[in-house]
């Protein structure tokens, strides 16, 4: 299809402001599904998308509108996510930005705004849910014209819910999203915007073709990887891949690679033709890095491989997934994982344990330090075992935190963020009700149980974004737990000094009550170096046998003790101590049990 | 190793109670007088079904309970005349049923030990415990065994009840110490979870956990120091005045026990008749035995046990009997935490070893 009917956009929103339902709706109204194919959320195809409503892979999906070939990328809507959602911008000219006319601009809208206004793009600006009895769509749309500068008239008011509005909003991609520009008899040139793995016809290649054009059997080339495949089959999604023989110059689509291994075509290269290839590669994304930190290990330590095989396989749906072996001496082998954001291991987390059947034991997240020895070496360090337990100074990852609440709200999200080693920035009223408060933050205070204090501490009318600012220098220092004087590797943690001790009497007595009494005394401790700053004693046990042992109890007794053996054989060993699977959860879910 | 005919202890189970008390999980029956001859019946012809394991002469027979005393008199004697003659004969007996009759008719009829349940001598105590006597029953039938001419005599002592005090355990063990029996066998009480005993008294139980931890050194150092040698995990006794045929089991040997519920091991041969009376009634009456449960020992199995049961007692397991049961990395840490020895005589727990049995057996099994 020629440029000039071809229209790339994506709907960008804060969560539950209706971004995947008006997708929905897109796709009924341009019959690209029945309704009797329709089901709710059709883009968001993952099991775990669906039930938490959320989009965390970005989908492309073309629809036919008044002779136009719309392209409509859905995006994820969270903070974690943010690297996707740009990633999708890219391949984009225009976007819809999704009001809730009931809510109003959220802090995610505002971070979803910026990011289509640095991509240059053209944002059509809609408030939905206009439907709805609380809905203050006049209100609603002043505030989003102000922040995109248009004229509050031109703003868009629907309702995906009942349709009522999508067929302007479509009317409104066509006219006031530019078409792609690019040159079609030029050398060809694709961006990969997203991919995903078929387990029959490997890596498939989501591309936005910039210039020229691909044909299927075409030679192809990813030029920073310098691999080379066969187009296998080229296509676009409607909603499934339906294949097309071609994608020319403006067009959204699939190239089905046949490459067996993700990484020799990584997300943001750029796909030319093996015979008349492209001189320059397209700008690639900036190179996405993992802010969170964890251990993950299985709880059987007989499911390592499948393990390694089930991260391997994620890794090739999500390219921002980051591991490396580790090994603990209390958890086993297990991999150090970084992850985007807090969600996004969760969200690992969760698809490791349900469409890989593993059960997990994750240590607490931490963020990545830079470390300068006493020496004067410079390293970074991602899990708290290998911090240097004698540094010179150390850096921190700062982000700024942009949270918007109502008015009522502010005290109580303040001292939330000066108890975080908050740095105040600005306040701003966005309405006589709502507060655009912006402070600079320590990432590691948003990893360690934020979220849920600042729902709790604002009864839920909080909504949060961040930015990594860079980092700053900290007083931090690393706190070790030991176990009859020994060390347990994966509970180390690295902590600002003001609050170490706070933690580590919390994390002693959370462990004495939580490992069994052995056979003889076990001092739990927390220590900064050699320097013990919480101590506790799970006393020996004192009795452990059964009294009474005559002719018709041996077989019952020797059960027991059997079971008994057992029970041992499924401890972890530190040191002398044995440790149930359980304290390890128990410590490690200290945080979440105390947002509870 | 015993074949045909090489068995020498026998146990007889009479099930038969005045009542149950709560925390009893033995196989027990309350009242049925009238099936009590049906009942010694029944045992007499599961003997003469098993009569070939048996050796001629036996080295201890062993009635327990059940409330043996609370049988019929005339069935007691009935059943004590017609069983195989042994050195040791002992009867379990409750406090209330022993009268200076029941006393005689015992002596008379051969039985050379008993075993008295006092289990405490505090009211309140016995009334926690569901027991029908008094702490005066206690004394009295103690005396009346006395003046029969007992001079080997076991008293049981229940620890850890509901209610109890440590200062409680002390006049507990007082009044046993100063009855001077020959034999004393303590135990911890043993609440089972989910039964009506653990519904009434599960909370108290949780309170007391902790103070109750100490009890039970408690208890053998009071009797070490009275002089009693503590020769099993739960039993103590003066020079000489070992229950025979309790050490039976903790030694290994094979044992043949008749009446319903009663397990039998003989070789790698270990059943168990069922509970049930009438279906026990039926069989025998029919000239069959009784229904079982069976269970094949194997070969590591029998060490297993050997080590488990053997380290219950103040002289050591031979090492060379049971070292394939035993984890030698283990041995030497539980040695170095001062919980085993292992001397030329064998395997042997210390005193701490010995209050941490269970779970020192179970890290030495391999």
């Amino acid at each position: 299809m020629s440029l000039e009917r071809i229209r790339n956009f994506s709907i960008v929103a804060h969560i539950d402001h209706g971004k995947s339902t008006l997708a929905d709706r897109i796709l009924e109204l341009t019959e690209t599904l029945t309704g009797r194919e329709m089901r709710e959320q059709v883009l968001d195809s993952m099991e775990l998308e669906r039930e938490r409503g959320i989009t965390i892979k970005a989908q492309a999906v073309r629809v036919l509108w008044k002779g136009h070939q719309l392209n409509l990328i859905d995006t994820p809507g969270h903070v974690d996510f943010t690297y996707e959602v740009s990633r999708a911008l890219q391949a984009c000219e225009g976007a819809l930005l999704v009001v809730d006319a009931a809510q109003g601009i959220e802090a995610q809208t505002l971070a979803n705004a910026y990011l289509a206004i640095e991509n240059d793009l053209e944002i059509v600006p809609v408030v939905n849910k206009i439907d709805l009895p609380q809905a203050d769509p006049e209100g609603t749309a002043a505030q989003v014209a102000e922040l995109v500068g248009e004229d509050p008239a031109r703003v868009i008011r629907l309702s995906a819910k009942t349709g009522e509005g999508v067929a302007a909003a479509l009317d409104a991609v066509v006219e006031r999203v530019p078409p792609p520009s690019g040159d079609p008899l030029g050398p060809a040139r694709a961006l990969v915007f997203d991919s995903s793995y078929d387990q029959y016809r490997g890596v498939v290649a989501f591309v936005r073709m910039v210039d020229g054009k691909f044909k299927t059997r075409e030679r192809l080339r990813a030029m920073a990887a310098g691999t080379t495949f066969e187009a296998e089959e080229l296509g676009f999604f409607s909603p499934v891949r339906t294949p097309s023989g071609t994608l020319t110059a403006g067009e959204v689509g699939y190239v089905i690679t046949g490459l067996k291994d993700v990484g020799s075509l990584r997300v943001g290269d750029t796909i030319t033709s093996q015979a008349r290839p492209a001189s320059e590669p397209l700008p690639g994304y900036k190179d996405v890095k993992p802010t969170v930190f964890a251990g993950l290990f299985p709880t059987e330590s007989d499911d390592y491989p499948e393990l390694r095989d089930a991260l391997e396989k994620l890794k090739l749906n999500d390219a921002s997934l980051f591991y490396e072996p580790e090994t603990s001496q209390a958890l086993g082998f297990g991999f150090r994982c970084g992850f985007l954001g807090l969600l996004h291991m969760e969200i690992v987390r969760e698809r490791l344990e349900r469409e890989f059947d593993l059960d997990l034991l994750v240590t607490a997240p931490n963020v990545a330090y830079r470390v300068w020895t006493k020496g004067g070496d410079e390293v970074e360090v991602h899990n708290p075992a290998d911090f240097p337990r004698e540094v010179e100074r150390v850096e921190e990852p700062v982000i700024r935190a942009t949270t918007i609440v109502p008015k009522d709200y502010v005290g109580s999200l303040m001292e939330l963020n000066n108890e975080r080693r908050g740095r105040y920035h600005h306040l701003e009223y966005l309405s006589e009700e709502r507060v655009l408060l912006v402070y600079d933050l320590p990432l590691a205070e948003i990893v360690y149980d934020y979220y849920d204090q600042l729902k709790s501490r604002t009864k839920g009318y909080a909504s949060f974004d961040y930015d990594v600012l860079g980092f700053q220098e900290a007083d931090l220092v690393r706190v070790d737990i030991l176990l009859a004087g020994d060390p347990v590797d994966a509970l180390s943690l690295i902590i600002h000094r003001s609050s170490s001790y706070a933690r580590g009497r919390a994390l002693v007595e959370r462990l004495r009550q939580e490992i069994p009494r052995q056979l003889f005394d076990v001092p739990v401790q927390a220590a900064i170096g050699s320097r013990v700053i919480a101590r506790e004693t799970i006393k020996a046990k004192r009795k452990d046998v059964l009294a009474k042992c005559y002719g018709g109890d041996i077989t019952r007794k020797r059960k027991l003790i059997e079971k008994q053996k057992k029970g041992k054989k499924r401890m972890k060993q530190v040191g002398i101590v044995e440790v149930p699977q359980e304290a390890f959860l128990a410590v490690l879910n200290l945080d979440t049990e105390k947002r509870g | 190793m015993s074949g045909l005919g090489g068995v020498r202890h026998l146990y007889v189970h009479l099930p038969f109670c005045a009542s149950r008390c709560g925390y009893c999980d033995f196989v027990t029956l309350v009242g049925k007088a009238g099936r009590h001859a049906a009942y010694v019946d029944a045992l007499l012809a599961e003997l003469g079904l098993e009569r070939d394991l048996l050796a001629a002469r036996l080295e201890t027979v062993y009635l327990g309970g059940g409330t043996p005393t609370f049988t019929e008199p005339e069935e007691l004697r009935r059943l004590l005349a017609s069983l195989p003659p042994a050195e040791e004969v002992t009867v379990e007996a409750n406090p209330e049923t022993v009268t200076p009759a029941l006393a005689r008719l015992l002596r008379e009829a051969g039985v050379t030990r008993v075993s008295l349940g006092a289990q405490s001598f505090q009211p309140h105590l016995l009334r926690a415990l569901e027991r029908r006597a008094g702490p005066d029953d206690v004394r009295r039938a103690f005396y009346h065994l006395r003046d029969a001419s007992f001079d080997n005599v076991s008293l049981d002592l229940i620890y850890g009840i509901p209610g109890q005090s440590s200062s409680d355990l002390d006049r507990d063990l007082e009044e046993a110490l100063a009855l001077g029996s020959e034999h004393l066998s303590c135990y911890e009480l043993e609440a089972k979870a989910g039964t009506r005993f653990m519904h009434a008294h599960g909370e108290e139980l949780a309170r007391q956990a902790e103070a109750m931890e100490g009890y039970f050194q408690r208890v053998v150092e009071t009797l070490v120091g009275a002089g009693y040698r503590w020769y099993e995990t739960a039993n103590f006794c003066r020079a000489g005045r070992e229950a025979r045929h309790n050490l039976g089991y903790w030694l290994g040997h094979d044992y043949v026990a008749i009446g319903i519920g009663a397990v039998s091991t003989v070789g790698k041969r270990r059943w168990r008749n069922e509970p049930s009376l009438g279906r026990y009634l039926a069989a025998l009456r029919a000239g069959e035995r009784p229904p079982r449960e069976n269970e094949s020992l194997g070969p590591a199995v029998k060490l297993q046990e050997r080590l488990m049961l053997g380290l219950r007692l103040d002289e050591p397991v031979s090492l060379a009997a049971v070292g394939g049961a035993v984890n030698r990395e283990a041995l030497a840490r539980l040695e170095r935490l001062g919980l085993v020895t292992a001397g030329a005589g064998g395997l042997l727990l210390t005193e701490r070893g010995r209050y941490l049995g269970d779970a020192v057996t179970a890290e030495l099994l391999v």
